[in-house]
């Protein structure tokens, strides 16, 4: 296990009869960025807990820097959920300084871009600095494991630029680093991705990997709309992008019966699939009976 | 029926959070608003829904009964079911009995709700909970059906759901407009367009926002100008304003620029543009 800082192997978690994570096994390196993807339900979060020795798995093992994750270890580990768990009701310093003094650490400095707001409460910042407040307080005893749960959520494309080059300099230093993420250009950050659906794993890898035998086809035509509602009315999934129709997994010969019938003119062209088709593939599989 | 706010401003004491903002909604397309918090897409689209007065500029929507609203909360009552949430509002547009049975019908099967409708509200997913908000804001068939973030924080099923659901009521005629954090969502709209602090840092379709886009972008491991560089995965990407295209700065790889990279290099250049 040398040089692994989290390790699932083979492990499952029931509750009552529902099966939230199912004999999932995989792993994080020093210096690695590794996306963890998955539609709501998917047992990503249960995963996680699991990982940080929040709950317990129903079998399998989980190790947390080489052993399980106890007390001990987890002061080893920097996480930022999604709710950024800090406390409203106190000032940036004050929660810089309850989180350094919970880890025996010293106390980070300041950004220029936080100094305005040390004294400020941070229920009354905006977001994109409360996000900044959370990672300073995750770091500040250098974590050799960094576990963020949906880190740029309604940020702005500047602030999660630099949000990232954060991620990337815990990478460079040797932490490794796993991410939740609901959006598809930032897991394109990723060293690595993994792919839940139904609490287990389905894929990982490269972008490539998790796209699969996934295709898609897009449709062009002057009359965009009708040709929406033919292809949606017929059930197929179909999603749009700008003024072009999108359909995953299709047949191009049976898209085009269905327009021919609507009496509607259109081209056919395959091109590649995307992760978030993958994923909506996933679901319709999990759905069917 | 084209909608539109023009020449926007509207102030909350001395903070500016539109400052002169003319955004267009066509009848039949969906038109997205991208920015981050505080970018004040919620303000632009609750001055289009009459929510919000202007402090200057005008703002053409049809009248209440005929504009539908997701506001960024809930916009459903946690403690009714998902059938109850839907006939509350169908009843203050009139509609009942059998037609109201009837619409009900359909707007659950569209949103895939229909096993959940004898489910409270607050027991929903947040995704299954955003559905529920757009199925109660179209319920009346509206002219302008406004969106606040309808998708964040919903995992990308879920989100395409959504974006399915919106082009279905822009298929049928309806000018929608909604906000999203998310950009790649944006690049899916008919029309797009871009807030930062309060002003449109660029808007059109994304073919035509690329096209008139001016400058290089760069890749590179060692930016030439910290300032001008970002991190896109293990390399970083480097704006050159005042670059042509056929000819790129030397030693460095001219990217074709995705929607991301525009928008970021755009704000940097706003930002330099104010500090100088």
């Amino acid at each position: 296990m040398t040089g692994v800082l989290l390790h699932a192997g083979h492990v499952t978690r029931r509750f009552g009869a529902f099966v939230a994570v199912d004999d999932v096994s995989m792993q994080v390196r020093p210096g690695e960025v590794v996306g963890l993807l998955g539609a709501n339900g998917a047992g990503k979060t249960t995963l996680i807990r699991m990982l940080l020795g929040l709950i317990a798995v129903t079998s399998g093992r989980v190790d947390l820097l080489g052993g399980p994750p106890d007390r001990e270890r987890r002061r080893r580990l920097g996480y930022v959920p999604q709710g950024l768990g800090l406390y409203g009701d106190l000032t940036v310093r004050e929660n810089l300084t309850f989180s350094a003094r919970a880890y025996g650490t010293a106390e980070p400095a300041l950004p220029p871009a936080l100094k305005a707001y040390a004294d400020v409460l941070v229920r009354e910042l905006p977001l994109g600095a409360q996000r900044q407040v959370a990672f300073l307080a995750a770091l500040a005893h250098s974590p050799e494991v960094l576990v963020l749960d949906e880190p740029t959520s309604g940020v702005d494309a500047l602030a999660r630029a630099a949000l990232w080059d954060t991620i990337r300099a815990q990478a460079e230093r040797g932490a490794g680093v796993l991410v939740t993420t609901h959006y598809m250009q930032e897991a394109q950050q990723c060293d690595r991705l993994l792919l839940m659906a139904d609490g287990r794993l389905v894929a990982e890898g490269s972008e490539a990997d998790i796209i699969g035998s996934t295709t898609a086809v897009a449709v062009r035509t002057g009359d965009w709309a009708r040709a929406f509602a033919a292809l949606a009315a017929a059930g197929a999934p179909v999603m749009l992008a700008g003024r072009a129709i999108r359909v995953a997994n299709a047949d191009p010969a049976g898209l085009a019966g269905v327009l021919e019938a609507a009496g509607i003119e259109a081209s056919l062209e395959p091109v590649p699939a995307t992760i978030s088709e993958r994923m909506l593939m996933l679901s319709r599989q999990a759905k069917a009976p | 029926m084209t909608y539109s706010v023009r020449s926007a401003t509207v102030r909350f004491g001395s903070a500016v959070a539109l400052d002169d903002v003319t955004v267009e909604v066509p009848g039949g397309s969906v038109v997205a608003v991208v920015g981050g918090d505080g970018a004040g897409k919620s303000t632009l689209l609750r001055a289009l829904a009459g929510e919000v007065s202007l402090d200057r500029g005008t703002v053409e929507a049809p009248p209440k009964q005929r504009l539908g609203y997701l506001p960024a909360s809930s916009g459903s009552w946690a403690a009714l079911t998902v059938a109850q949430n839907i006939d509350f509002v169908a009843g203050i547009y009139g509609l009942a009995g059998d037609e109201l049975a009837g619409r009900r019908a359909e707007l659950l099967d569209r949103a895939a709700l229909t096993p959940a409708a004898g489910r409270l509200a607050a027991q929903l997913s947040g995704g299954m909970r955003r559905k529920l908000g757009f199925v109660m804001a179209i319920v009346h068939r509206p002219d302008l059906l406004i969106l606040d973030e309808p998708s964040t924080g919903v995992d990308p099923v879920s989100r395409i759901d959504l974006w399915r659901l919106a082009s279905e009521a822009a298929a049928s005629g309806a000018a929608v407009l909604m906000s999203t954090t998310y950009l790649d969502e944006a690049e899916r709209a008919a029309h797009l367009v871009v807030l930062d602090r309060g002003r449109v840092l660029v808007q059109g379709s994304y073919d035509q926002v690329r096209a008139d886009f001016a400058g290089v972008i760069t890749r590179t491991d060692q930016p030439v100008r910290a300032g001008w560089a970002w991190r896109r995965g293990r390399v970083l990407h480097e704006y050159w304003p005042d670059a042509d295209p056929s000819n790129p700065p030397a030693e460095a790889t001219a990217v074709a620029p995705d929607l991301e990279d525009i928008v970021i290099a755009l704000s940097l250049a706003r930002r330099d543009a104010v500090r100088s």
